[in-house]
């Protein structure tokens, strides 16, 4: 192991340490907020995980999400909460399979409108569901489940993207997807079956997914398709992914922490002027930080290293 | 002991629509030999290539490589089974490192390395195309003939039995070309098995076993370069009617 490596995992631990304290210390607003943190930097970090090194923008989430909210709906009178985020991560990742094999020859904004219509289209399909054969259009999930339980889980399941994402970087098939973002036709002539791996990547990433939508379906306590499958979620995941700097597997995080704050604060605040802020951060990404906060570190942290060996 | 055939091109072509863009195409090439493809522009010569490479697919015919078929095999496939390529327009990674260029073409094709051996192979093909000290550059920052180095050193990563060469001499200056056509004499005198597409009839003449000319996606005429080259027939493609 590297040295940067090992300071990386010194201050993941102590992170994750003092993060797992928080409920223990508060278990109101701020437990609140330490549980939409975390499940954003969840699901943004494993949105990057694939879109990060393909840039292949997928504004499925929500559907993933919804998918792992609704396996816990249906199947909390029958089976235990463990069980089914299992399911939940298992529909994910079919679902991410089939979109994959569908759609992963495509590119560009071919990919972008499929997966942002295929999420409507399920949300639509649920709904028609719910009316049509259920007695209402949502789903009750009442559980002894509380917000402490919830953020310990998100927390874990955090960690677990975190040593995926660490093993990715490392191992062929991340060297795979750097290859395939920069140029895929060279990657295809590299030997690289493009599609398989784009297809698996894509597949850990819905399962994650879906997964935390599972986990996070208990605070909720009823469930419906426009809350489970809101394309605000898909794009706030983009976003937040995007500001903090997807190229890093720590970049989502900073991203997630600023933006969370100020979006609570907003929703509070001024709760008409979201969609405002929304556009105001996808222009910043645009026109000032296109690498997001990681980019801009490591810009002036190259600059000051610059400096310290000029003046060495 | 004749020589076994390396790759075997019959009957191919190849349909954009109407327009017949390779027409009936047969040859092959023999172990350790090189075989130039020449032709006048929109001749059908990088058509030809992307086929065998397995970035179109056929119309109709059939390619072996090695004696396999790889008939619309996908061009990682293709890769795997020992056949390497390089670009018309040079074609870099640009937010990696020249070491990095080099080796994303060996960790997954024909032979494949990994952790000290893809370091070892890695540094032994800088040093090959004369970049042993460039390694820590960033791509995107090389002048071309450094581009076209880095493209060189990629396709030979994997240790290909077939090299396509597609106008890898292509822009350079004449000092670049120099140096160009030494690096590619080089690779002949390895006993490399290489088809090289190129306009530049004296790197032609200096390269080739062999050469094929194409017109209009078929071949008319096949042999030693210099008979090919002093072709009536290839004159009046290169030259037009009137002033052959």
């Amino acid at each position: 192991m590297k040295r940067w490596e090992l300071y990386g995992l010194l201050i993941s631990i102590f992170g994750f340490t003092l993060a797992a304290l928080l409920p223990l210390v508060n278990t109101g607003y701020a437990l609140s907020l330490g549980v939409t943190i975390a499940m954003y930097t969840v699901l943004s970090t494993s949105w990057a995980l694939f879109s990060g090194p393909t840039h292949y923008i997928s504004l499925a989430t929500a559907a993933f999400f919804g998918l792992g909210m609704y396996a816990v709906g249906i199947g909390i009178e029958l089976l235990s909460f463990p069980v089914l985020i299992g399911i939940a991560a298992i529909i994910g990742a079919v679902l991410a399979g089939f979109i994959g094999l569908a759609t992963l020859r495509l590119s560009g904004v071919y990919f972008v409108i499929f997966t942002l219509g295929l999420a409507e289209l399920i949300r639509q399909l649920v709904t028609w569901v719910q009316t049509t054969m259920g007695a209402s259009s949502g789903l009750y999930v009442i559980t002894d489940i509380n917000e402490k339980i919830i953020y310990w889980q998100l927390l874990g399941l955090a960690a677990f993207v975190y040593l995926i994402g660490w093993w990715i970087n490392r191992s062929r098939l991340g060297f795979a997807l750097r290859i395939i973002g920069n140029d895929e036709d060279v990657a295809k002539h590299s030997g690289i079956p493009t599609a398989t791996v784009k297809v698996l990547l894509f597949m850990v990433s819905g399962s994650i997914a879906a997964a935390t939508g599972a986990i996070v379906a208990p605070r909720w306590t009823y469930i419906e398709p426009t809350l489970a499958f809101s394309p605000m979620l898909s794009f706030l995941v983009v976003i937040m992914a995007l500001i903090g700097g997807s190229h890093r597997l720590w970049g989502p995080i900073l991203g997630v922490i600023p933006f969370t704050l100020v979006w609570d604060l907003i929703t509070a605040k001024f709760p008409n002027q979201t969609a405002l802020m929304l556009g105001i951060a996808f222009l910043l990404v645009v026109y000032a930080i296109q690498r997001g906060f990681a980019g801009l570190g490591e810009k002036y942290w190259g600059k000051f290293k610059f400096w310290r060996d000029f003046n060495a | 002991m004749p020589e076994a055939v390396a790759l075997s091109i019959d009957q191919v072509t190849k349909k954009f629509g109407g327009l017949v863009a390779v027409d009936k195409m047969s040859f092959q090439l023999k172990e350790h030999e090189v075989l130039g493809l020449i032709g006048p522009n929109g001749s059908g010569k990088t058509t030809m290539l992307n086929l065998v490479s397995g970035m179109l697919r056929l119309t109709s015919g059939r390619i072996e490589l090695l004696g396999k078929n790889i008939t619309g095999r996908s061009a990682s496939g293709i890769n795997r089974r020992g056949l390497s390529r390089t670009f018309q327009l040079v074609r870099m990674l640009p937010s990696m490192t020249v070491a990095e260029n080099v080796a994303a073409g060996g960790v997954f094709g024909f032979r494949r390395y990994w952790n000290e051996e893809l370091e070892r192979r890695v540094n032994y093909m800088l040093s090959h195309v004369g970049l042993g000290d460039k390694a820590m550059m960033p791509a995107a920052t090389l002048t071309y003939i450094d581009q076209k180095r880095v493209e060189l050193a990629r396709a030979l990563m994997s240790d290909p039995k077939v090299l396509l060469l597609d106008e890898w001499l292509a822009g350079l200056n004449p000092t670049e070309m120099k140096i160009g056509i030494n690096l590619v004499s080089g690779l002949r005198f390895e006993g490399r098995t290489i088809v090289v597409v190129e306009h530049h009839m004296g790197a032609i003449r200096s390269l080739c076993d062999r050469c094929i000319a194409m017109n209009s996606g078929a071949k008319i005429a096949e042999g030693k370069p210099s008979d090919v080259l002093s072709d009536p027939e290839v004159i009046r493609a290169y030259l037009g009617e009137d002033d052959a």
